[in-house]
């Protein structure tokens, strides 16, 4: 337990001290929010959508989700090229408490990084349909955070140099968000596009914070727990074993 | 205490270790000597669960680290060749991350920690970060917490590259007390031919991926009819050099996969 508290604290930590990183990060939400929030917003409306603004911010929140779990697993790259992934490799610990104490890490910060956007996606005018909306929205960045941090974790003990980083990050990442609804809805989309983006595991996140904020549902909340339920604890048990799996 | 049998290692073609075989009593300080390259790192690691053996057997206290992984791992401690600590943390800090994987109860932590970061100089700057730390002070953080727990078998993979005179004197001072006073069992690589002949009971001299020879220092001089250690190394391993291109591969292989095409 002791060990995958201290490997928790230690992913809160980096987080907090690397200021610059925070406000980076945060930045290309923001950057999404104010680009295509205000520039797509009249065409959006002309469709009858109603604003884009509601529409998106949702979207942007599970983003930022996203990129923030599976960059934290990614991470492990430094450690590993900075030495330190050897120290927790020898420790007399299960390989399985130190994936889990990354990965919680990880998703933490991903869902402290949620919050700080869905705060920022308030005061630029966001309204959630009722206040009442927020814990089962929370629930979402919640699910969101855990699966694709143990995704990232998952692939961070496959990787070995930044060539594999950059592969990932075009060809799943950028897919995933693109894929996932966040940004346009996933209603009436030809066959092709509709069975891609119901293999998109954050379509379900989307979904699910979507229709918690402005009840606008694809799927259905029980639906979309489940799913992402079931997803994240296969992507753990990969990342668990991958992980077991390293060799320095 | 370790026990090595026919241990081999191969990267695709290249055989690093090439079937090894000793043997290192409880208690013992037990030398490996050999050029970069030689393959002392690669047989460190195997037996500290960070690679897997291509063949052979290998065991600690009687366990094969290959299978009972976790209960190898609390019996040894290890100080690697490279560098291990995170350097976005406090020296602090490193040490408890360290004593808490290694379940050393808190107060023993503390006291510990206070008492190795002043042993090594450290004391002063316990609460900067890492990263602003000189190579030679990371060096002696990284050994001050290879102290942290004491385990039965104290890995030490070139402990001294880049320390001074003084640190080295402190190190070894500390790996004879441990081995003295709680019957370590010591297994250290190095360059300096005086720390093996000074703390070593063993040496064992390794040479592209073989041992070509072990015994006490003196069944060394003896066997190669020289009258330093020095002279035993090189009439073993000829005069040849070798260690720059070792290096230069590393770092090559380094570069290669970080930006491989
Ligand atoms: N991961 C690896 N892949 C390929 N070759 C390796 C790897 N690790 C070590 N080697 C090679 O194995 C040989 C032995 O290396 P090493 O054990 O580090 O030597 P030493 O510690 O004695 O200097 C070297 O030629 C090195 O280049
Ligand atoms: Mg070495």
């Amino acid at each position: 337990m002791g060990a995958i508290y201290i490997l928790w604290l230690r992913e809160l930590k980096r987080y907090v001290r690397s200021r610059v990183q925070i406000v980076v990060s945060l930045g290309q939400p923001c950057l999404y929010l104010l680009a295509l929030g205000f520039g797509l917003g009249p065409v959006f409306r002309q469709a009858g959508h109603g604003s884009y603004l509601q529409f998106m911010a949702p979207g942007v929140v599970g983003m930022t989700v996203l990129f923030s779990s599976v960059f934290s697993g990614i991470a492990m790259l430094w450690d590993r090229q900075f030495g330190f992934l050897k120290e927790t490799l020898v420790a007399p610990v299960s390989r399985m408490q130190i994936m889990v104490g990354r990965t919680l890490g990880g998703a933490t910060v991903a869902v402290i990084q949620g919050t700080l956007i869905l705060i920022i996606c308030l005061i630029a005018g966001f309204r959630p349909h009722s206040w009442v909306a927020i814990p089962l929205a929370f629930l979402f960045v919640v699910l969101i955070a855990v699966v694709f941090a143990a995704l990232g974790t998952a692939i961070g003990s496959i990787i070995q140099d930044m060539q594999g980083f950059q592969l990932v990050m075009n060809f799943l990442v950028m897919p995933i968000f693109f894929l996932s609804g966040a940004l346009f809805p996933l209603a009436n989309l030809g066959v092709v596009m509709s069975v891609i983006t119901r293999l998109d595991p954050l379509s379900y996140g989307v979904d699910g914070l979507r229709g918690a904020l402005i009840q606008t549902w694809q799927f259905s909340v029980a639906f979309d727990v489940a799913l992402l339920a079931a997803i994240g604890a296969v992507f753990l048990s990969a990342g668990a074993y991958l992980f077991s799996r390293i060799e320095a | 205490m370790i026990s090595v049998h026919n241990l081999v290692k191969s990267f695709g073609d290249f055989t690093a270790v090439k079937d090894i075989t000793f043997e290192v009593a409880q208690g013992e300080i037990f030398a490996f000597l050999g050029p970069n390259g030689a393959g002392k790192t690669t047989t460190i690691k195997m037996l500290t669960t960070l690679l897997r053996p291509t063949s052979g057997r290998i065991e600690l206290d009687g366990l094969d680290p290959t299978v009972k992984q976790k209960q190898a791992r609390q019996r040894f401690g290890i100080v690697f060749q490279d560098p291990s600590l995170d350097s976005e943390q406090t020296a602090w800090e490193n040490m408890d991350l360290h004593g808490v994987l290694y379940h050393v109860p808190r107060k023993l932590r503390a006291s510990r920690t206070e008492e190795l970061l002043r042993t090594f100089e450290l004391w002063d700057r316990k609460d900067d970060y890492v990263k602003t730390f000189s190579g030679g002070m990371k060096r002696r953080l990284e050994i001050a917490r290879g102290f942290l727990h004491t385990p039965k078998i104290l890995f030490l993979d070139e402990p001294t590259l880049g320390l001074d005179p003084q640190s080295r004197n402190q190190l070894w001072t500390h790996v004879k007390r441990l081995n003295e006073a709680e019957r370590t069992t010591v297994f250290l690589t190095t360059h300096y031919m005086d720390e093996a002949d000074r703390v070593a009971h063993r040496i064992a001299i390794m040479d592209h991926g073989s041992i070509v020879a072990q015994g006490t220092s003196t069944e060394l001089k003896e066997q190669t009819g020289t009258d330093s250690l020095e002279d035993a190394f090189l009439a073993l391993t000829g005069s040849s050099l070798r260690d720059e291109g070792a290096d230069a591969k590393a770092a090559m292989r380094q570069v290669a996969k970080m930006w491989r095409r």
